[in-house]
């Protein structure tokens, strides 16, 4: 593509962390394409990531803005109500048309909010007392409930609603846990995994209910608390619904897009539509809607280059999942299923497993590659497995190293003779041996050993004696 | 072709036996001729001339000196010393011996030639680090004034400009330690980013055991488990190219534990509520993807460092030479600043000067956008200061240059320059993607290299001139604390050796200006004062009076009656407004992914046993005995993925070319990593295999990583 051939102007709807991302991307690469980014929240672009570590009162909201390029137009607080894909135009809710070459679809996701029996009024508007986790503006909201509040429900299991409940315990509320699925985290961890979470969850002050989905919201003008579908109740005065996300892919139904969980897009992250492109948690690439930040900005790179004349191409992300609170520390990655069974044809399956101590660590490995791994709390080997997980890198024959840190491998090397014991004067093992030193202080002024530096006294001293064998040692060898 | 004229030369130098140099008169105080700690040592006349070196006790080596230092008179006596000017006669003829008249002719011709066809900049000049100050201040003078070319520029550019730019933008001033290293003694806990001490300057290490000693904690971030990190508290194994990564995750986990210096921050820095945001995009699980550190690592090397009530953050080129560098460096002073450290006692930010003089030899000229004092070679004022000291109108100085790796592939059928002076370097062996870097070299109508020996680079040279070494004649160096220190003039050179004062100023005599360049050292220096007096390195109140009465001198020393700084930045950062900058930095996508043809990391470095390019140390018969050869370092594991066994040699190659290496095997790499040293030559060069992609602001390579892969050879050439 030619440069004349770029799009001049970049209309990207939507103002999350892979919205601006890309007008990040895509200025550092072209400062002078004319980008308009429209985001529906009223504010400029925050990192979401760091949304829980705001509800436990760790950071103020100021510290978590992304800050963007100058360079861009931002229509904030609006919204786009429709798409013109053959005058190439958008219209916002104020009414405003904004003509583009290329129109970037970066609309998120939506909270969703399960269908139970008194948990939204007529006009849709959810229960005093009750809010989903997904905004800045919902942190807020739930951070004033909390002052108010005495004892928290959160619905949902998962990572966000550990997160929320980690966040609410430090707000000085009692929490419970509502998780329908037989045990926590259960789209990242196996039971045992859960299990073990569970004992963690519960030891910070948590209450956990597992197995029954929450059925009904109780309370008339405030909530009271949630029901289950086994009949169990739940009392609470504020309620965090953390039941997972729904791709918003509205606007690009509605414009006539491709769309199935998510908006289609191909290795450009282009749409049914030439002139189309979407990423992040309203894209669908190969069957995958991700929910993560990292694969966001893995398609940000990628689009960023595609919008500018590259031909990048996106080609899927392997994600890892991070439980952020810090006394409950989960990274889960790729496979998780397959047992102790399965062992065998290629594929390993490394288990550790310290309930009272909250640890759990599990790993597999197929045809000598890490697929998936799950470490709970205990994160001393998460960067390299991480790092192993993503690329395929060396693993150790001894497989213990990927569960634990720090241990040696193999005995420890005897020294030999050729090795430099004295790094400043370049004294071998072999000269301190055979100089005729039995002190530090003889072999100092027979070979200049730990004149230098003297960080090598000790195992001079080490050698030496080790040279020399007491008389008692000799004795007791005869 | 370079090898066949270097075996041509070493018959005929070898024909010219090295007389030594004349007696000494009794003991000399000096400094050692290799890197910027600048040992302190006292040479005496050895009963078979040439001499016996013996340390002294100074606050920078306390007493020691590793085995270079130890053997550095060795190279006094050396058979390999050249001693004679030697000129190839004929474009692929052999080096001659000649006299210094005809040497200088011909050199002279050469540069002439150059700039009649192609104007001003159709000559270069290429510097060194190791070059004392006075001689740094003559390259750069001879250039602009005697040359009248921009196309000047030196070594350092690959060992410092990161850290050096990052200072400049940072601080507003650049000294390597803004303090003196006993500070060190003292310090709660120290950072160390990519350097290894033990190595490279060992008697460092006694400060480090003296900060042991005190209870205060060290902190090593390095791929390798070196030596270094084996003696720290923390070790972060980093891969290569992730420190900024490492360092923007550090200040995301401090930002998050509320172990930040609100106080310091609002007091005296600028900046920081863009870097807050920015480092909030580096949560420990993502910088544990990039780094390969886990987050209880990061956890506990910041709480270490914020606990601490004195703490230093040092980098050295493990950090810097990448083409991120001044990046990374910049992220490393966000983390300082951020924790308060900067311009407090006992605390701060700081890199580790490498080369001998590689803090002066960045302030005196001879870096190609530079002026003397460290002034910037545009800014008007410096201009008509300098021209004025020069006697010169300030329009007839040159504006600024390539840098050095530019300046290098721009030679000869690069289109830049037609001839060069090279002084106290050896880019053959040094330059990054050193094979290109030689057939630039080698298309150049004239080289002329001023050197000790006959190194790779005076190889090629069309003329050839021996040079005086670092006990031979008088100068000052700049260690890595900004001390100025003096280096005593012990012995006369042998032969017909002269000094690179001597050479500069044969050269200028010759090329119409038969004033202006003294040899006398002293004078040299006193005009340096002059030029540099009103700069950021101010040297105007040094003399070498001050200094032989072993006065304590740290830059700036603006007038006789200063007692100089050794700590910089007490009361104020030399920023317009006194404030140091945060800056917002980001970890780059890398720009030589590893992928299924190129698998491994690739990272260069040193050994104990030799220094640089390895031109001196490598004619030093104990340190060649007890390191004979480049290595390639990879992991048990590695080793057992690519059968390869220790001590097979294989070959190692990236998308530059090739090196043929014996496999040193050790659990002290990483598993995806492998490490060369670059101080050898030929099919043992680890810079055939670096890349040229440089820095956009310190234009600094890319040595520290790069993709590679290794091979397997015949079972013949393995052994």
């Amino acid at each position: 593509m030619t440069p004349t051939a770029r799009p001049v102007k970049v209309v990207v709807v939507g103002n999350g962390m892979a919205g601006a991302r890309l007008v990040e991307d895509l200025l550092r690469r072209d400062p002078i394409a004319e980008v308009t980014v429209v985001g529906a929240e009223d504010r400029p672009a925050y990192n979401r990531v760091l949304l829980s570590d705001v509800l436990a009162g760790k950071r103020r909201d100021s510290e978590i803005d992304l800050a963007g390029p100058a360079a861009a137009v931002r229509r904030l607080g609006v919204r786009v109500t429709a798409v013109d894909r053959d005058a190439h135009t958008v219209t916002t809710d104020g009414g405003e048309v904004l003509p583009y070459d290329a129109l970037v679809l970066a609309t998120g996701s939506t909270a969703v909010v399960p269908p139970v029996h008194g948990i939204a009024g007529p006009s849709g508007t959810l229960l005093p007392g009750v809010f989903v986790f997904r905004t800045i503006d919902d942190c807020a909201d739930i951070a004033a409930a909390a002052g108010r509040a005495r004892k928290a429900v959160v619905v949902g299991g998962g990572l966000l609603g550990l997160e929320a409940a980690r966040g609410l315990l430090r707000n000085g509320l009692q929490v419970d846990v509502v998780h329908g699925a037989s045990h926590l985290m259960d789209v990242q961890l196996d039971a045992l995994g859960g299990a073990v979470l569970r004992r963690a969850v519960e030891a910070l002050g948590v209450h956990v209910h597992l197995g029954s989905k929450a059925s009904l919201v109780t309370g008339t003008r405030a909530v009271t608390g949630v029901g289950l579908a086994d009949g169990r109740h739940v009392d609470g005065d504020l309620v965090v619904l953390a039941c997972g996300v729904r791709p918003e892919t509205s606007l690009a139904r509605v414009a006539g897009l491709d769309v199935d969980r998510g908006i289609l897009v191909d290795d450009q992250l282009t749409t049914s539509d030439p002139d189309v492109f979407a990423l992040g948690e309203c894209a669908q690439h190969s069957g995958h809607v991700y929910g993560l930040v990292a694969p966001a900005w893995e398609q940000a790179a990628v689009l960023a280059e595609v919008l500018t004349g590259g031909d990048a191409s996106y080609t899927g992300s392997r994600t890892v999942a991070r439980l952020k609170a810090m006394d409950l520390e989960v990274a889960a990655m790729g496979e998780f299923a397959p047992g102790l069974e399965e062992c065998g044809d290629g594929t390993e399956v490394l288990q550790f497993a310290d309930p009272v101590r909250h640890v759990y660590k599990k790993i597999v490995v197929r045809h000598g590659v890490v697929v998936g791994a799950v470490l709970l709390g205990d994160l001393s080997t998460a960067g390299p497995v991480t790092q192993a997980f993503d690329r395929g890198t060396v693993l150790p024959a001894d497989r213990l190293h990927l569960l634990f840190a720090g241990l040696r491998s193999g005995p420890p090397a005897e020294v030999q003779d050729s090795d430099v014991v004295c790094t400043c004067n370049a004294v071998t093992a072999g000269t301190l041996r055979t100089c005729g030193a039995r002190t530090v202080a003889e072999a100092a002024l027979a070979i200049r050993a730990t004149t230098g530096c003297g960080t090598c006294t000790s195992s001079v001293a080490a050698l030496l004696r080790k040279a020399a064998p007491t008389p008692e040692l000799v004795r007791s060898t005869a | 072709m370079a090898e066949r004229w270097f075996t041509t030369v070493v018959v005929v130098t070898s024909t010219i036996p090295a007389s030594p140099g004349a007696p000494l008169s009794g003991t000399t105080a000096t400094h050692c001729p290799y890197c910027a700690l600048q040992c302190a040592m006292s040479l005496s006349p050895a009963p078979g001339g040439g001499a016996v070196v013996a340390p002294r006790d100074f606050p920078t080596n306390l007493g020691g000196l590793c085995r270079k230092g130890w053997t550095s008179v060795d190279l006094l006596t050396s058979p390999d010393r050249l001693t004679t000017p030697l000129v190839r006669r004929r474009k692929g003829g052999p080096l001659l011996p000649a006299t210094w008249d005809e040497a200088l002719d011909v050199a002279a011709a050469g540069l002439r030639a150059a700039q009649a066809e192609g104007g001003p900049d159709a000559v270069a000049v290429f510097g060194g680090g190791g070059l004392t100050n006075e001689k740094a201040y003559a390259v750069g003078k001879f250039a602009r004034v005697a040359l009248g070319t921009s196309q000047v520029d030196y070594n350092g550019r690959w060992c410092m400009s990161s850290a050096a730019a990052g200072g400049n933008k940072a601080f507003g001033l650049d000294r390597g330690l803004p303090f003196p290293l006993t500070d060190l003694d003292s310090a709660g806990c120290i950072l160390l980013v990519g350097s290894n001490v033990a190595e490279t300057m060992p008697p460092f290490m006694a400060h480090l055991a003296k900060q042991k000693e005190s209870g205060g904690l060290l902190i090593v971030v390095d791929p390798r488990r070196t030596p270094t990190a084996a003696a720290a508290d923390l070790h972060l194994q980093t891969l290569p190219g992730t420190d900024l990564a490492l360092a923007n995750g550090l200040l995301h986990v401090a930002v998050d534990e509320g172990l930040i210096d609100v106080d310091y921050i609002d007091k005296r820095t600028t900046g920081w509520s863009e870097v807050v945001a920015a480092v909030g995009q580096w949560w420990p699980a993502r910088v544990e993807r990039v780094t390969g550190v886990s987050e209880p690592d990061l956890r506990a090397a910041v709480r270490m460092l914020a606990a601490a009530d004195t703490a230093m953050v040092l980098t050295a080129r493990g950090a810097e030479q990448h083409s991120h560098g001044v990046d990374t460096v910049l992220s490393l002073i966000n983390l300082a600043l951020a924790l308060g450290l900067p311009g407090l006692p006992g605390s701060g930010w700081g890199c580790l000067t490498g080369q001998g003089n590689g803090q002066g030899g960045r302030e005196h000229g001879q870096k190609a956008d530079q002026l003397p004092g460290y002034r910037s070679i545009t800014d008007t004022a410096a201009r008509a200061h300098v021209a004025g000291v020069w006697g010169v109108d300030p329009a007839t100085l040159p504006g600024p240059g390539r840098s050095a790796t530019e300046l290098l592939s721009a030679l000869g059928d690069g289109g830049g320059p037609r001839a060069m002076l090279l002084l106290g370097s050896n880019p053959v062996v040094s330059a990054p993607d050193a094979r290109h870097v030689t057939q630039r070299l080698e298309s150049l109508d004239c080289l002329i290299v001023a050197d000790l020996v006959l190194s790779e680079s005076a190889a090629i040279a069309d003329v050839v001139l021996p040079t005086a070494q670092w006990a031979e004649e008088g100068g000052t160096m700049t260690n890595l604390e900004g001390r100025v220190l003096l280096r005593g003039h012990a012995l006369t050179p042998p032969g017909d050796v002269r000094t690179d004062l001597h050479v500069l100023a044969g050269l200028a005599e010759r090329l119409g200006c038969p004033t202006g360049f003294p040899t006398d050292p002293e004078e040299v220096f006193d005009e340096l004062r002059r030029a540099s007096a009103g700069g950021p390195a101010d040297y105007s109140g040094i003399t070498y009076d001050r200094l032989r009465s072993g006065e304590a001198l740290h830059w700036p020393v603006p007038s006789e009656y200063s007692a100089g700084t050794p700590r910089l930045f007490l009361d104020r950062f030399a920023t317009p407004d006194g404030r140091a900058r945060f800056h917002v930095v980001d970890q780059p996508v890398p720009s030589e992914p590893v992928d299924a043809a190129w698998p491994l990391h690739l990272t260069t470095g040193r050994v104990a046993l030799h220094y640089q390019s390895g031109a001196q140390t490598r004619r030093i018969k104990a340190l060649t005995d007890a390191a004979p050869a480049a290595f390639v370092e990879l992991h048990p594991y590695l080793a057992e993925s690519l059968d390869v066994a220790d001590g097979e040699r294989v070959k190692v190659s990236t998308r530059r070319g090739e090196a043929f290496l014996r496999v040193r095997v050790s659990d002290a790499i990483r598993p995806d990593t492998v490490f060369v040293p670059f101080h050898w030559a030929g099919r043992q060069r680890a810079n055939t295999l670096t890349s040229r992609e440089l820095d956009p602001i310190s234009r600094m390579p890319s040595f520290k990583v790069c993709a590679a892969r290794i091979d397997r050879l015949a079972a013949e050439a393995a052994r």
